[in-house]
């Protein structure tokens, strides 16, 4: 599907299987989110990203906890593929004190900057610009840290997507824009909505190397991915990589996703990229079956551990109203 | 017209003009603190040191690292100043002309003013963003708007606009190194015309008015160049017998509600005179809050002057006509003076 790099970097045996512990991370969390919205257990929109568990697996593994991203509201995969503790991350969607932000940012604009989580943005498009200024920060700071850009397929629409990466190839930043592209808008087919076949073919305009990848495959992103981290983290500049993928669950969870045919998307959940995953790592003789049982396991239980803390967790008091506004507390 | 209080200690001035004082600013705050950036279009050296030469200078001393020009993308120019300002690092970004702050709003109103907020406080963004405006100049309605009530109305953000030169290199050193993110208005004529500065002027704090002149028959509140057109009224409602006090606002928000309920309760009148419309203006804030507090000890209602329901026109007369003139506010002084 993309373009064949020469010196193809791909996974060993431990980081395949660190790419699919992440992936499982995503799709348990995933599923409890939506069977305790179902439950009537929490109340908040919610964005699945149920299919699209690859992409942000596959890059974060070459990412360091100090490497940031930002994000957005359909962006919790892209959190737990970095590593942020579930309890935090529950607390918040759960609308309590101990969440990441104190519960005043709630599921579409949760922060983390301990795992590199630094927006997350409820304004499609929004994410690259200000992943520029970290990157900017990175280059005065003479760090090789590098920013990710994840973003939507509608999002590559927005001024902001076509301000941000003309600025991120004049200034040479650190930042690599990873689309998502799910193939939907919001409700809107691709082909309605975009001009061109491939949104890769954008960065020619910005004079980058863009590069569209199986977004359900994580060998390919893999590569794709850690030449774009290395170019960054030498100094040449930004990367765009459009990940193709599909999401399963519609827009916001609960819609009749009406705008899929029924056909289209049966096909898109048989090539699920998890179970296909999961039988190549036993068909590598990289794990057993067993062995990835155990792990899913074990991130089973880290995931409801997480939600039966954030149901315990208080909701944050009347008085944050009048916090955080500025740095100093506004009187009452 | 000196802006010292009448008791301030004598001190040694230097003159010099707003677009001086500013750069004054920036250079002083740059070379004390290499967290301090400055980013725009046009303003490093190479593409003339920004549209009326504030930043002149600044590329030169510092590199285009820390002082960079940038493409015309006014989300782009936000977005960065705000990742970096989360990056550890003291933006400074210019958005040329304040009308042009409308295309990144997104950045300003749901970023840069909200993170700290959204994020439980733990995003700092200590951004400061520099724009021109005002009328007077016939550069119409899509050049010289005020457009800081939509900023005021935003939870999170500073705004200050500044009248004096002394004023712009006291309130820039304090923006700079503000912990949020500030906006400051530099408005027309306050960048071009000379007033003295003290030397060595350091941080003026955001959010304090400065009684420029005491008095006692009615207060009148206003800020930026318009303070230039109150000061014409004051000379002239002085030599008519009316003693008024003053109040240069400075900062907008949060404004300095003590000084201004302070003063008014004093003279018991109080007129706001703003260049943004009439119309939802901050005067129309300061109204109720001073009609709020002071219900039954003013002797008049709370007077208002601001532009009309109208764009900025292009046409002199007309500008004339849009921008409050000195008659005018001796003739609502005079009313709200005769109404008890």
């Amino acid at each position: 599907m993309s373009e064949i790099l020469e010196n193809r970097a791909t996974p060993d045996a431990k980081t395949q299987l660190d790419i699919y512990r992440r992936m499982i991370r995503i799709e348990r969390n995933d599923d409890a989110t939506r069977t305790q919205i179902r439950r009537g257990r929490i109340t908040a929109p919610y964005y699945s990203a149920r299919g699209q568990e690859c992409i942000p697996s596959a890059i974060s593994v070459l990412l360091n906890n100090d490497d940031k991203i930002c994000t957005i509201y359909r962006g919790i995969h892209d959190m737990v593929a970095k590593d942020m503790p579930l309890r935090p991350l529950w607390a918040e969607i759960c609308g309590r004190v101990d969440g990441t932000c104190k519960g005043k940012g709630g599921p579409m604009h949760l922060t983390h900057p301990e795992t590199g989580v630094m927006v997350t943005t409820g304004i499609v498009g929004s994410s690259m610009p200000i992943a520029n200024g970290f990157g900017w920060a990175a280059l005065l700071d003479g760090t090789k840290q590098v920013t990710v850009a994840y973003f939507g397929d509608g999002a590559s629409n927005i001024g902001a997507f076509h301000e941000a990466l003309n600025l991120a190839s004049v200034w040479k930043l650190p930042v690599i824009f990873v689309c998502q592209n799910n193939g939907f808008a919001e409700h809107t087919r691709y082909e309605n909505g975009t001009s061109v076949d491939q949104i890769s073919k954008r960065a020619i305009g910005y004079g980058m190397p863009g590069y569209t990848v199986d977004g359900n495959d994580p060998v390919d992103v893999y590569a794709h991915a850690h030449a774009a981290i290395a170019r960054a983290r030498a100094g040449e500049g930004p990367t765009l990589l459009e990940c193709k993928t599909f999401r399963f669950m519609g827009h916001v969870f609960g819609d009749a996703d009406g705008y899929m045919t029924k056909e289209e998307k049966a096909e898109a959940m048989a090539k699920d990229p998890l179970p296909i995953y999961r039988q190549k790592l036993i068909d590598d003789g990289i794990a057993t079956a067993e062995e990835l049982d155990a792990l899913t396991a074990k991130i089973e239980a880290e995931v409801n551990d997480a939600i039966e803390f954030a149901m315990a967790c208080e909701y944050p008091s009347d008085d944050e109203l009048r916090r955080d506004v500025f740095a100093e507390e506004i009187p009452a | 017209m000196s802006t010292d209080t009448l008791d301030a200690p004598v001190v040694e001035t230097v003159k010099m003009n707003g677009l001086q004082a500013i750069n004054a600013a920036l250079m002083e705050a740059m070379e004390a603190d290499p967290k301090v950036l400055v980013l725009g279009e046009d303003i490093a050296d190479n593409e003339g040191g920004g549209v009326v030469g504030v930043t002149r200078g600044l590329s030169t001393k510092f590199g285009t690292m820390r002082v960079r020009s940038t493409p015309i993308s006014e989300q782009a120019i936000i977005g960065a100043a705000i990742g970096a300002a989360m990056g550890g690092y003291k933006p400074v970004a210019e958005i040329m002309l304040m009308n042009f702050t409308t295309v990144a709003m997104d950045m300003i109103v749901n970023h840069a003013a909200k993170l700290r907020f959204m994020s439980g406080g733990q995003s700092q963004v200590p951004m400061v963003i520099r724009t021109l405006t005002g009328a007077g100049n016939q550069t119409a309605g899509q050049h010289a708007d005020f457009y800081e009530a939509w900023f005021c109305h935003t939870a999170g953000i500073k705004v200050v606009i500044p009248w004096t030169p002394a004023d712009f290199k006291g309130l820039y050193l304090s923006a700079i190194q503000d912990p949020d993110p500030v906006i400051i208005v530099e408005s027309g004529k306050t960048l071009f015309v000379p007033m003295d500065v003290p030397v060595g002027q350091g941080p003026i704090p955001l959010g304090k008015a400065n009684v420029v002149a005491p008095g006692s028959d009615i207060t009148i509140v206003s800020y930026g160049q318009m303070m230039f057109t109150v000061m014409q009224a004051y000379e002239e409602l002085t030599k008519a017998g009316v003693s008024v006090e003053v109040v240069d606002l400075r900062t907008i928000s949060p404004w300095d509600k003590e000084t201004v309920l302070a003063s008014a309760g004093k003279t018991g009148r109080l007129l706001v005179v703003h260049e943004a419309g009439r119309n939802f203006g901050p005067g129309a804030e300061i109204a109720a809050t001073v009609q709020e507090a002071l219900f039954g000890k003013l002797k008049a209602p709370v007077g208002r002057l601001g532009a009309p329901y109208c764009s900025v026109p292009f046409a002199k007369k007309l500008e004339d006509a849009f921008l409050v003139q000195p008659p005018e506010i001796i003739a609502e002084a005079q009313r709200l003076v005769a109404m008890g």
